[in-house]
């Protein structure tokens, strides 16, 4: 069992159940099967509970991601610009698809609905820092560097 | 000595994404004694990074697409005409910048900056008048809600003002759901304190005992900055209205497009599944934990102070009887200068998207405002003034703001396929005909850019979508089949040449294209050869066999003599 003492700083009312979850996700990269547990304990409540609402919304991943998890931005502008291109040389390069992790578990791969830098697209991001105007080139680049470090 | 004052970086998410950090660190190391201040966005987002030099004679000049490197931040301290960036002359005459007024202007976390720019004097003239008064100068003022629905704001203010209640709860909605839109992003990031202050106003107003914030998670810096700026308004007291103290709290998005709806947002907010419910009763009746609730979007709160500041019969003066004021709309897709702009209501969509936006003319083919819920618009048809109802009647929305320019060279049914794709995803499923005719809808369409529709799926297209706007309990139900409708109304002839000859003219259906090596142009490098990633190009004679092909465009980027493009299917082949 993992140690989910943070908790203790949230209030455990139900308001703030999403929020506790959140900072699990942002604590462990991910919301395991402990973690709901320790969640549904935290705030009274049966795990199934925890589950019901966590499973609503995408934002919530279930198992470990990478260590660099790559988000190619699918909104509007994106795709207009030819997103669907920036996922196939992202996925090619990476050798993985949609939602998966890499066999060496250093990249994970996503499509998000918009990273509010539609002006510069197509754009994804990794670990939060965005790029804008990729192209094949610029894609392959940035794999590069996060490979190296 | 430096004629330069201060020097100011665009530094807002979309400045950093274009690279503004290094060269925010590498001006910083050679500027001396010169402030290098981070701002927000000024809305140019195209010359992104953008930087500003203010001079000590009070003159400014720009600096557009800076790099970290010595030229580039040597121009800049010595004022050099290299790389001067202009404001573009249509934007210039056609702009009209009040909400953004401190945009880009400002150092966003700095409380003496917005207090030395007017900041939260609304609030002080608000708070000498009555509570009643502050509501019919909203009336007065004609503002309807940015957030899409465009409700008029001074009429829902008096519907909570109303109530009497133990709680009674704003929320400010900043989920900005609308993928490829980012006004309120910017909003939020370049002046937080602007829409903080609206909320103020909008508390005292309606008596208001709690404020929430629902902003989108994917916007770290906008929670940042407004995590400060609420600190700032707590250390000097500025939630006290009159007596009466209003804490504001910050709620993470956790990602569901359908909780930027009203009753949705709440059960989120209640940290439940963020499913929408039957209205009535309206939030402002009975909304979160049962306490009658109000929700403003981030734009109309940014409104508010200026409202105050001069007047609701002051801020009439401008707009349409469609709607008051001005609009921020988020310009991106087939444009030369894709950002963010500011324009007068009843401004027409073409002066937006050619003399701004910088469009060309014998490219464009078509705008989508309003997002996935709402409708593309023609070229024939830009000389439509720009407010809530005009664009309504042509089966578009005004939505939130985002606008998406769409050339020639986009294909309409996949633009229809692509929207269908987010919001058959995004229902949350409690409704039967969203649910499954939103999915319906999707596969149809999936047929047709695969080459295997038929011309009654049109109509299917058509009944369907009628069915799902009848059916469907809330807004995005109601509003998914839009893209589809709208693209069928004017582009019809799109959607035939798909079904009929299986043909995209578009060339973007992957399903319906080759891909073929012009061999008059061809040089034999075999780059292509190697860059392929499934092996598809033989590297003898550089002949794609499309059937191995998965259309990546990865050939055509590479190719140094553009020598490989997408044809018609059929005229890939090896002959
Ligand atoms: C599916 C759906 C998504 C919505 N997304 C947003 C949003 O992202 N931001 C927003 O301000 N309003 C959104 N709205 C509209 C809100 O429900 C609501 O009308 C608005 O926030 C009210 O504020 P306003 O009167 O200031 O516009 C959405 C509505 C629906 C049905
Ligand atoms: S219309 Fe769609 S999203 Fe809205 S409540 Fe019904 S199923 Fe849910
Ligand atoms: S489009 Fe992609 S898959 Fe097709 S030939 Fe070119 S590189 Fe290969
Ligand atoms: S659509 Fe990609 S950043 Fe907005």
């Amino acid at each position: 069992m993992g140690n989910f003492s943070y908790l203790s700083g949230i209030e455990p009312e139900s308001s703030n159940l999403i929020k506790a979850l959140q900072l699990v996700q942002a604590k462990e990269g991910y919301v395991s099967d402990d973690a709901i547990v320790e969640v549904a304990a935290y705030f009274k409540l049966a795990p199934v509970e925890v589950e019901g609402v966590l499973s609503f919304y995408a934002q919530f991943k279930r198992v470990k991601p990478g260590r660099f998890q790559i988000a190619v931005c699918d909104g509007t502008a994106c795709h207009i610009k030819g997103s669907n291109s920036v996922f196939k040389w992202v996925s090619n390069e990476l050798g993985i698809s949609d939602g998966e992790t890499d066999a060496d578990g250093l990249f994970s791969l996503f499509t998000v609905a918009c990273l509010g830098c539609c002006s510069l697209a197509p754009v994804m991001s990794v670990n939060g820092t965005v790029y804008g105007n990729l192209d094949r080139k610029k894609v392959a680049k940035i794999i590069k560097e996060y490979r190296a470090k | 000595m430096s004629e330069i004052k201060m020097i100011r970086v665009g530094a807002a998410s979309c400045g950093v994404a274009a690279g503004a950090l290094p060269v925010l660190a590498m001006l910083k190391e050679k500027a001396g004694d010169i402030p290098v201040l981070e701002v927000g966005c000024l809305g140019h987002c195209y010359a992104e990074p953008l930087i500003e030099v203010v001079k000590k004679d009070g003159g400014s000049v720009m600096y557009g697409k800076v790099r970290a490197d010595e030229t580039s931040i040597n121009n800049i301290l010595t004022l050099a005409e290299a790389g001067r960036f202009e404001i573009p002359a249509g934007r210039k005459s056609k702009e009209l910048v009040k909400v953004l007024r401190l945009a880009g202007r400002i150092v966003p976390t700095c409380w003496d900056d917005y207090i030395a720019n007017g900041g939260y004097s609304a609030l002080k003239k608000a708070l000498a008048m009555t509570p009643q008064a502050v509501i019919d100068e909203v009336k007065k003022s004609g503002l309807r809600g940015r957030g899409g629905g465009g409700f008029p704001t001074g009429n829902k203010w008096g519907f909570l003002a109303a109530k009497t209640a133990p709680e009674k709860i704003l929320i400010c909605n900043a989920d900005e759901g609308d993928p490829g839109a980012f006004m309120d992003r910017s909003l939020m990031e370049s002046v937080p304190h602007q829409m903080l202050e609206g909320m103020l106003i909008a508390a005292y107003a309606t008596g208001a005992t709690k404020a929430f914030i629902y902003c989108r998670a994917e916007y770290p810096m906008a929670i940042k900055h407004l995590r400060i700026a609420i600190g700032q308004i707590y250390e000097h007291n500025y939630n006290d209205l009159n007596g009466r103290k209003i804490e504001i709290e910050i709620k993470e998005g956790a990602g569901a497009f359908v909780c930027g709806e009203e009753t949705a947002m709440i059960h989120s907010l209640e940290g439940e599944r963020g499913v929408p419910r039957f209205r009535p009763p309206f939030p402002t009746d009975s909304g979160w934990k049962g306490y009658p609730s109000m929700i403003n979007n981030v734009e109309t709160f940014g409104n508010v102070p200026l409202i105050l500041s001069e007047g609701g019969d002051e801020y009439a003066k401008i707009g349409t009887a469609g709607g008051r004021g001005t609009k921020l709309f988020a310009l991106a897709g087939d444009l030369r200068n894709p950002g963010l702009v500011e324009v007068p209501m009843g401004i027409t969509l073409g002066e937006i998207v050619f003399d701004i936006g910088g469009a060309d003319p014998d490219g464009v083919k078509a705008v989508q405002c309003g997002g996935p819920s709402g409708g593309c618009i023609p070229v024939e048809l830009f000389n439509t003034p720009v407010d809530y109802d005009s664009l309504r009647s042509l089966g578009a929305i005004m939505g939130s703001g985002g606008m998406i320019v769409i050339s020639k060279k986009r294909c309409m049914v996949e633009t229809a396929r692509y929207f269908l794709d987010f919001t058959h995803r995004e229902s949350c499923g409690k409704c039967t005909f969203c649910r499954v005719g939103t999915t319906r809808m999707f596969e149809t369409l999936e047929r047709i850019v695969a080459g295997r529709g038929e011309e009654s799926d049109l109509d299917l297209l058509e009944s369907l979508g009628n069915k799902i706007r009848m059916g469907s309990l809330c807004g995005l139900g109601q509003t998914a089949p839009n893209p589809v409708l709208a693209t069928l109304r004017y582009f019809r002839h799109e959607y035939l040449a798909h079904v009929r000859d299986h043909q995209c003219g578009a060339l973007q259906c992957g399903a319906l294209v080759d891909v073929k090596v012009d061999h008059d142009k061809c040089i034999k490098c075999k780059l292509c050869v190697k860059t392929c990633p499934v092996g598809a190009i033989s590297a003898d004679d550089i002949v794609v066999d499309n059937n191995k092909c998965t259309r990546c465009n990865s050939c055509i980027e590479v190719c140094p003599k553009k020598a490989i493009s997408r044809v018609k299917k059929g005229e890939g082949v090896r002959k």
